[in-house]
């Protein structure tokens, strides 16, 4: 079920209508019971996999909890028997069963995440090397790979390490642990959100309330103004570009490196705010996943605001645990005896880092174009951080950076920065990327992007008005939310008519400016791939 | 004691949704297309329910019955009252529902299908099921033709709510859209398109050979129950092939729908061994070069076919009925006045452009 697709408007509206209607204890069971539903409409056989992450994240949880109890009772009977260096043996006894068993948890569920996704990649790379020595070919595995597998075993293998920290409770009821794990707005793409900020408000009972529902229907109404006014209507555009690169050269590959940039803005925010919207209109709070980042000045920012579940998933569980993790100290040590202070502090960090960007790469999809755009942002981040000290001398010499011009400047280099790293989403293999970006510049000519060869991408001129008029509006709420705050709270401080012909204007856009329906090669969304 | 009663948000939403409906509404008969010009075949169907006398012949069927009979030249002739429920490549199933909904307001006595359709036995163009089924009102009728129509990437909710299908003409509107938007003019005589130009019949490809001549279960199965639907309501069911030298018809077709009619008691002609008989001149009486009957063609054989329906069926004259008078008097009028408006065009620039 698309969230773009009749089915899946009419199942969230049977869904909200049924969650307000039914008694308030029973409104999360239903909320699973509506998830597994969604889920088995996918496929069936997609439960067997959520339901063995669930059942093993909840078993391993309670033995962590269990773990817990049992030294905590321990400790506190023996407290007068024991030694400081016996409570601190006992402790660590208690610790490696505990890293055992969070271990097996995520070499399971981790594994069967590898397996679906990664094995038909490792066999093309082994055939690869294969067909190189003039050896056979092994064939390919016809393996399901479950909607939203990558997102909820993150999601899951947070909560796990979560409780493995003590950072977060082990949830005693199985059920609620699975709405945890499958909840089905946020199933498909995100965000990975983290026990102790969804619990609460998933699983607590909601009455109605006017405000919060039109809150969310706002959201609602304008992530699928994003994905189908403007991301499926640009994908026509993108498509033909990319698909035929030895047609769209040069200046054409710049526009279409800046359309698909828009193009996976729209749709994947887009997502997001459905996705947000629909459990804002049960009362549910999910974690941002976006804030403008389009308006960062630097890659890192970047960072900070685009898929900011994802980011923070990484720093907290790889970046953190490799740069403190034993051998990365060891590493630290050496490299500062060896190397000198300056340097040598830096190693951990970047390795640190260059896990992250690689698994980075890896989760987005199992394909070398994937992994080369990750390290590729980890060249990009390491380099900018290398030449701050140059930034520096720069500023201090050149009073600019306060300047509205450099704020502008800023701003477009890193979305250039960035959209030039997105390529490797769209072109079929890396050296072909690599060959694309140096075209762009190499074959530029101004006089290629004439009026006739943008007809020629399969939209009309109305379609570039509406685009370019669809442009202007999402920069000018992204400037509002970053100098005033929520759009909406701007709305409903107006006048109560506002606030209805706002969202008039809204439906009527998406009704009938949105590319669905025949006619239109509606795409699903960018991230239900991942 | 505050009086309980509905929240003040109910009214303001009842508003809003009501406001927001009637926009969607204009909107929809904003962007659905009109049919006036260039590709008029899609406003037949609608046409049928703005009728005002009743029709004891009803002829369901594809192009090959709306160019070819004429319901005013059976009118003139022999009095009959008769409506053609016919689109642009109407498939069996869309005929079968067509008659059904035809029966939602009246009971012809003879029901006339043109078998070509028959040789399709599968949904095949999402712009034909449009021209067809969007003009019909909404029934379960209507649902159900949808259903037996739809191609693989149509959906029943854009039948239901054309603004669904039709949103994306926002940037094609024309003048047309706004003119018609309430009202729409008559295109056709009693479901006849007529076409008074000419272009002489010229050769046509060699019949491609088939693997399987059957006609198809899907098609033949509505066939059965088109059979079925005017036993129960008392209608005679005529079968024809219409008079066409393209697409072809083959004899393996011909021999099956023979037996079938056999089989079942029906009367079936086909004219196209007939043409002589009827007095059909390729090089005077099509317009498309022997695919259609222009205006000869089509009075030609509404005579010769009004005949058989006089001699076997207990018709009532209606040139004697005064509602009828008055009604197909209007029609006439209307029937020349377009005659006439076609061959000034004809004669002004050589071809017919308005109609």
């Amino acid at each position: 079920m698309l969230f773009t697709s009749y089915s899946f408007i009419g199942f969230i509206t049977v869904v909200f209508l049924l969650y307000y209607l039914i008694p308030r204890k029973c409104q999360w069971p239903f909320l699973l019971v509506a998830s597994y539903v969604f889920y088995y409409i996918a496929s069936p056989s997609y439960l067997i996999f959520i339901g063995a992450t669930t059942v093993s994240t909840y078993v391993v949880s309670r033995r962590l909890d269990a773990l817990k109890e049992m030294q905590d009772a321990y400790l506190s009977s023996h407290k007068e028997t024991l030694s400081r260096e016996e409570k601190k043996a006992y402790k660590a006894s208690v610790k490696a069963k505990k890293w055992r068993w969070l271990l097996l948890c995520l070499f399971f569920n981790l594994g069967i995440l590898a397996v679906l996704k990664y094995t038909n990649f490792v066999i093309a790379n082994f055939n690869g090397i294969l067909h190189a020595l003039g050896g056979g070919q092994i064939s390919f595995l016809d393996l399901v790979l479950p909607m939203g597998i990558s997102f909820y075993t993150f999601q899951s293998m947070g909560y796990i390490i979560d409780v493995y920290r003590g950072t977060c409770p082990a949830e005693k009821n199985l059920f609620r642990l699975a709405l945890f794990v499958s909840f089905f707005p946020q199933l498909v793409q995100g965000p990975i959100s983290r026990y102790n900020d969804l619990a609460k408000s998933l699983y607590e009972r909601h009455d109605f309330d006017t405000k919060t529902v039109s809150y969310g229907l706002y959201r609602i109404m304008w992530g699928y103004f994003k994905k189908a006014v403007v991301a499926d209507r640009i994908l026509t555009a993108v498509n033909t570009i990319i698909q035929n690169p030895d047609t769209y050269q040069g200046g054409f590959v710049f526009v279409g490196m800046m359309f698909y940039a828009l193009e996976l803005y729209a749709d994947f925010t887009g997502g997001i705010d459905i996705t947000i919207g629909i459990a804002e209109t049960m009362g549910i709070t999910v974690t941002e996943n976006f804030q403008r980042p389009y308006l960062s000045k630097n890659i890192k920012e970047y960072w900070k605001r685009w898929h900011i579940t994802m980011g923070t998933w990484f720093t907290d569980y790889i970046f953190y645990p490799i740069s403190v993790c034993k051998p990365m100290l060891n590493i630290s040590k050496f490299s500062r005896a060896k190397l000198g202070d300056v340097i040598g502090k830096r190693v951990p960090v970047y390795l640190a880092s260059f896990a992250v960007w690689f698994t980075t790469g890896i989760w987005h999809g199992a394909s070398w174009n994937f992994i080369v755009w990750g390290l590729m942002n980890f060249v990009v981040i390491m380099i900018s951080q290398e030449l701050e000290p140059l930034y520096m001398k720069f500023h201090a010499k050149f009073n600019v950076k306060e300047k509205k011009w450099y704020g502008a400047f800023e701003i477009l280099r890193t979305i250039f920065l960035m959209s030039s790293l997105r390529m490797f989403d769209c072109y079929r293999d890396v050296p072909l990327t690599f060959y694309m970006f140096g075209n762009m510049f190499t074959h530029f000519r101004l006089q290629d992007l004439n009026a006739e060869a943008f007809l020629g991408l399969g939209l009309t001129a109305a379609d570039y008005l509406l685009l370019f008029i669809c442009l202007i509006v999402l920069v000018t709420v992204s400037l509002v939310q970053e100098r005033k705050g929520h759009v909406r709270d701007l709305i409903f401080a107006a006048p109560e008519i506002c606030r209805y012909a706002v969202f008039f204007v809204m439906v009527l856009a998406v009704i009938i400016f949105g590319a669905y329906g025949i006619g239109f090669d509606q795409s699903q969304f960018i991230y239900n791939q991942f | 004691m505050q009086r309980k009663g509905l929240p003040t948000w109910v009214p303001k939403i009842a508003l809003f949704l009501i406001t927001l409906l009637i926009t969607l509404f204009f909107l929809q008969r904003l962007l659905m297309p009109k049919y006036m010009s260039d590709i008029i075949e899609g406003a037949l169907t609608a046409e049928y329910y703005e009728e005002t006398t009743g029709h004891e012949v009803l002829f369901v069927g594809d192009c090959e019955v709306y160019e070819n009979f004429s319901p005013i030249t059976l009118y003139e002739e022999y009095g009959i009252s008769s409506y053609i429920r016919g689109s642009a490549q109407q498939l069996a199933w869309q005929s079968y529902y067509m008659l059904e909904d035809t029966l939602r307001y009246e009971t012809p006595k003879v029901v006339v299908f043109n078998v070509l359709a028959l040789k399709y036995n599968e949904p095949q163009s999402e712009a034909y099921n449009r021209m067809t089924i969007d003009g019909m009102k909404l029934s379960k009728t209507k649902l159900d033709a949808i259903e037996a129509s739809m191609t693989d990437r149509e959906n029943m909710l854009d039948y239901i709510f054309p603004i669904l299908r039709y949103h994306s003409r926002w940037s094609e509107l024309s003048a047309e859209d706004f003119k018609y938007l309430f009202h729409k003019d008559k295109i056709s005589h009693n479901g006849y398109y007529m076409r008074v130009d000419v272009r002489p019949a010229e050769g046509f490809p060699e019949p491609d050979i088939l693997a399987d001549y059957t006609l198809g279960s899907y098609a033949m199965g509505y066939l059965d129950k088109m059979c079925k639907l005017c036993k129960d309501n008392g209608i005679a069911l005529v079968l024809v092939k219409s008079p066409s030298l393209f697409p072809h018809w083959y004899d393996e077709w011909d021999e099956q729908i023979a037996a079938y009619a056999k089989q079942h008691g029906l009367d079936y002609f086909n004219y196209e061994k007939l043409a002589e008989t009827v007095g059909i001149d390729y090089n005077t009486d099509t317009y498309d070069a022997g695919l259609h009957m222009n205006l000869a063609g089509a009075e030609k054989l509404s005579g010769y076919f009004g005949k058989y329906l006089k001699e076997n069926y207990t018709l009532t004259d209606y040139r004697y009925d005064p509602d009828y008078q008055s009604a197909y008097a209007k029609k006439i009028r209307f029937y020349e006045e377009m005659e006439a408006a076609q061959r000034k065009e004809l004669a002004e620039y050589g071809e017919i452009r308005s109609f």
